[in-house]
């Protein structure tokens, strides 16, 4: 009985994975109907699971396998041809297949009523009879014997093959798994499968126990060396050194046994794409790359749910129908393209659609009639921070914006299921022209290197995948480089603005005062921003450990960790910060700025508030003027003067973009003469500075109402002010 | 001690780990405690709910200690005063109680367990099963489950300054 059990298991194990072939196997027989080495590979295949479970005495599953080896036999020796049909039914039967085998599982039998199993036998018959010649006995020979090829329609491919006998011989298993390529080479018969005689299967509950020894392994080494380092025996260090060696490499190959490629999940698509595809009535091309790329096993399958949300994202609402695609001049057959690929210790799954990407107003328009933000939040937001929307709960969950949108259902569980893995995913998407996803997600879990800074007297732990790099700042270097914008420290680095965040006052509510600034510049998803921090110690690898529930509900903290001493230390977590201190994404290529596309335009730059610079487009400027103080006379509570025949209402600035005004009565006032839509406003400043005219960099740093945000602009950090936003109010008065 | 049993609330096992917190005589189950600790250093976790003392190394594992006079609502302990950890295991998780000083291990096989008397603080009346009237003092029982849930709101205080 016991024996029995292992059997099924071990068939069951063998079975899905060769199912999975299967599906990638027929999709491309579509397109390349003439392959026999795919064809017989199928074979093979159904061969193998029919042989085995008459043996298991499965009798369902085995005469369902019976009849559609017929059919395959009767494929691969070209009296028949694949087309949608036969491919369907060959699809529907992997199905059933798949459907028994589970029932197997769960019950040890394949009796589950539920499973429709004649229904396929009889489709599959009907393909049998409809295509062949009576004389096809249908409860004939399994083992079919190699017929010369009558040939009917021409197939490509027709050489007698009559090595091509369905005895599964062991081949080395195809290190990369194939991608969709249509044409085979002729005659290529040979198995490319089959278990590697070099390889065992282990128990994944025997490798996470490994890990977790290991886990602890590294732990006692760095305890050791510590103790090592401070002992004056010599011995002792070289045995120190020795465990350090050893466990780092035992380390490393125990994180390997974990790891597995992509094409674990790149396998499954071909055939998700392809039934999404009929049933949408769409065409698409399949691209994959990096079927190579590893991760942990246990974050692959954390990812598979959420990648093949996006993937049907991206054919059901990214891809046009084809006429439309006809329509904007973009060829017929949409392409979805996949991959894989590690970059700085991170993988990174990109899934491309060259559809009709997401548009921010359409999108925004839905968020705020649907409730999920309200229109003055909307108003303020970047592009950028309207696609995120589509992350919200609120927002995926209402059909009807979908339908709008066209995009967002159950974005927002994709999101949470990412970023339970300690993953991040972000959205890129250009209207016309089709939306990326990127989903980044770490290597592995258990062991990472950090960066350990120590604050009041704790120690903390930075991940190194958050880290970019460490800033020192003391005396007149601070002074210069930290300014403050309305309360929010921000540090010049390399002519950006950066804000920063103190990690005492995140953790403890009281900013320390110092002399000196140690910055560690970190990066989440896409924002990165500057943590304050007391000291820097040293980067080491640190043992990811969970902590208990009562502490599940702080974002500050991704976990903890036990330092050398055998101390607790907890280990930060950047995203979490920087949801705490409410700090939203800003763009950080180069190459392009946010803002009102501030990047190239010339800037007339004045002061106002004290000495504080602000900058207006010059393109909004009509005319620069100074008037007398003794001409501005009242018109209801608005200030006015008489100008060029008419009376221009004057608006402070100051006060419009949240600063006080400089104090003291002058003069003389300086305006400068705003012109839109035949109105114009006399914007009363302290005085013009400057009109510059060179690229600058805009941050969402210092923002608010009536303000943009804040650039560098002639090495001065200033406010861009949103003169659409500081006019507004006033037009409605005059 | 790697059995987890779950009893009838109000049958509790024969025997009861003891311990001091705030002049009370209070008392687990031994089935729901893995071991007693003498004071270990802690390490803060900034930002946490207020019964949260801090973080523990149990052998490569990570504890949290949960004060246990800030849990039932007593007054602090003298600072000078190093608590004792009680480590319990509850749903699964294992929690350190820090008490003011354990006692011993005692039978209880012949004690009655009593409702909670009606007029005690609620605080306190929400972490027990009941107390046990003994010669000369009253154990008052503990449950571990409810002493190591302090799922209430995290401490939010001003996080200072704007972002």
């Amino acid at each position: 009985m016991n024996d029995d059990a292992e059997i099924i298991s071990e068939f069951l194990v063998e079975s899905h994975e060769n199912l999975d072939h299967l599906d990638r196997d027929l999709v491309e027989l579509e397109r390349s109907p003439g392959s026999r080495e795919l064809l017989s590979s199928v074979f093979r295949t159904i061969h193998t699971i029919k042989g085995t479970s008459g043996f298991l005495a499965f009798h369902r599953l085995e005469s369902l396998t019976h009849v559609g080896e017929n059919l395959l036999s009767r494929l691969r020796d070209g009296k028949m041809t694949m087309d949608a049909e036969v491919t369907h039914v060959l699809l529907s039967m992997v199905d059933t297949v798949r459907a028994l085998l589970e029932g197997v599982e769960r019950d040890g039998l394949d009796t589950d009523p539920a499973v429709e199993v004649d229904a396929v036998v009889a489709a599959l018959q009907r393909v049998l009879d409809g295509e062949s010649d009576p004389a096809g006995d249908p409860a004939g020979e399994p083992v079919p014997v190699p017929v010369a090829p009558v040939v009917e329609e021409p197939v490509v491919l027709c050489e007698p093959a009559p090595q091509a006998v369905p005895v599964p011989e062991p081949e080395p298993e195809e290190p990369a798994a194939r991608t969709p390529v249509a044409a085979e080479e002729p005659g290529d018969d040979t198995e490319k499968r089959g278990v590697v005689d070099s390889s065992v299967r282990v128990d994944i509950e025997l490798l996470d126990s490994l890990v977790q020894l290991v886990g602890e392994l590294v732990l006692t080494r760095n305890q050791i060396l510590q103790r090592a380092e401070a002992s004056d025996d010599i011995e002792l260090g070289r045995a120190a050194q020795r465990l350090d060696l050893v466990a780092s490499e035992l380390q490393e190959n125990v994180m390997r046994t974990r790891m597995q490629p992509m094409a674990q999940v790149w396998s499954k698509m071909p055939r998700i794409v392809r039934d999404l595809a009929h049933q949408l009535g769409r065409e698409v091309e399949l691209e994959m790359e990096g079927h190579d790329t590893e991760l942990d096993r246990s974050l692959l399958e954390a990812l598979k749910g959420p990648l093949a949300h996006l993937v049907r994202n991206a054919l059901d609402h990214g891809l046009e129908p084809r006429e439309v695609r006809v329509a904007a001049g973009k060829p017929q057959a949409g392409r979805l393209q996949l991959r894989a690929y590690h970059e700085s210790g991170q993988v990174v799954i990109e899934i491309t659609d060259d559809g009709a990407g997401i548009d921010p107003v359409k999108i925004g328009e839905a968020a705020v009639s649907r409730g999920v933000i309200t229109r003055e939040a909307y108003a303020g937001m970047e592009p950028r921070e309207v696609l995120d929307l589509i992350f919200r709960a609120g927002f995926s969950t209402a059909a009807a914006v979908t339908n709008v949108s066209g995009r967002g259902v159950g974005m927002d569980v994709v999101r949470t299921n990412i970023e339970r893995i300690g993953g991040s995913v972000d959205i890129l998407s250009t209207v016309g022209t089709g939306t990326t996803c990127r989903v980044r997600i770490p290597l592995t879990l258990a062991i990472i290197p950090a960066l350990v800074v120590a604050e009041s007297g704790e120690r903390y732990a930075i991940p190194q995948a958050n880290l970019v790099e460490l800033v020192r700042l003391e005396g007149q270097d601070l002074r210069d480089g930290v300014d403050t914008l309305a309360g929010a420290p921000v540090l010049r680095l390399r002519g950006r603005l950066l804000p920063l965040v103190s990690l005492g006052e995140t953790l403890t509510g009281t900013r320390p005062q110092t002399d000196a600034l140690t910055v560690v510049v970190v990066q989440a998803d896409d924002i990165r921003f500057g943590l304050c921090v007391g000291e820097v110690h040293d980067t080491q690898e640190i043992v990811v450990k969970p902590i208990g529930r009562q502490l599940k509900a702080l974002p500050l903290y991704a976990g903890a960790t036990i330092m050398g001493d055998g101390q607790v230390a907890l280990i930060l977590d950047v995203g979490g910060i920087a949801r705490v201190r409410a700090l939203t994404p800003t763009e950080l290529t180069d190459t392009v700025a946010v803002g009102a596309d501030v990047g190239s335009q010339a800037l007339l730059v004045l002061e106002v508030s004290n000495h504080r610079r602000a900058a207006l487009p010059l393109t909004a400027v009509s005319r620069l003027e100074e008037f007398d103080a003794s001409r501005i006379e009242r018109s209801g509570l608005a200030e006015v003067v008489q100008y060029r025949d008419g009376i221009l209402p004057l608006l402070r600035l100051a006060p419009a973009i949240g600063l006080p005004e400089t104090p003291g009565e002058r003069d003389q006032i300086s305006v400068v003469v705003h012109e839109e839509a035949g109105r114009r406003v006399g914007i009363v400043i302290d005085q013009v500075l400057d009109v510059v005219d060179e690229a600058i960099v805009a941050t969402e740093v210092g923002r608010r109402v009536g303000v943009l945000g804040s650039a560098v602009v002639q090495d001065r950090v200033t406010d861009l002010v949103d003169l659409d936003a500081v006019v507004r109010p006033r037009e409605l008065i005059s | 001690m790697t059995i987890t049993t779950t009893r009838d609330v109000m049958s509790p096992g024969q025997q009861c780990c003891t311990f001091w917190v705030d002049g009370l005589f209070l008392g687990v189950p031994v089935e729901q405690v893995q071991e007693v600790l003498r004071y270990q250093r802690m390490t803060a976790v900034p930002r946490a709910p207020h019964a949260v003392h801090g973080l523990i190394n149990l052998r490569g594992q990570i504890v949290t200690a949960l004060d246990l006079r800030c849990r039932l609502g007593l007054p602090p302990r003298p600072e000078e005063e190093l608590p004792a950890n009680v480590i319990v295991r509850s749903r699964g998780e294992v929690v350190s109680l820090l008490v003011d000083a354990v006692g011993d291990v005692i039978d209880t096989a012949d004690a009655e367990l009593q409702p909670t008397p009606a007029n005690l603080p609620p605080g306190i009346q929400d972490v027990l099963r009941g107390v046990m009237p003994l010669a000369g003092s009253i154990l008052l029982i503990v449950d571990a489950d409810r002493a190591v849930d302090v799922t209430t709101t995290p401490d939010t205080t001003n996080p200072g300054g704007t972002p």
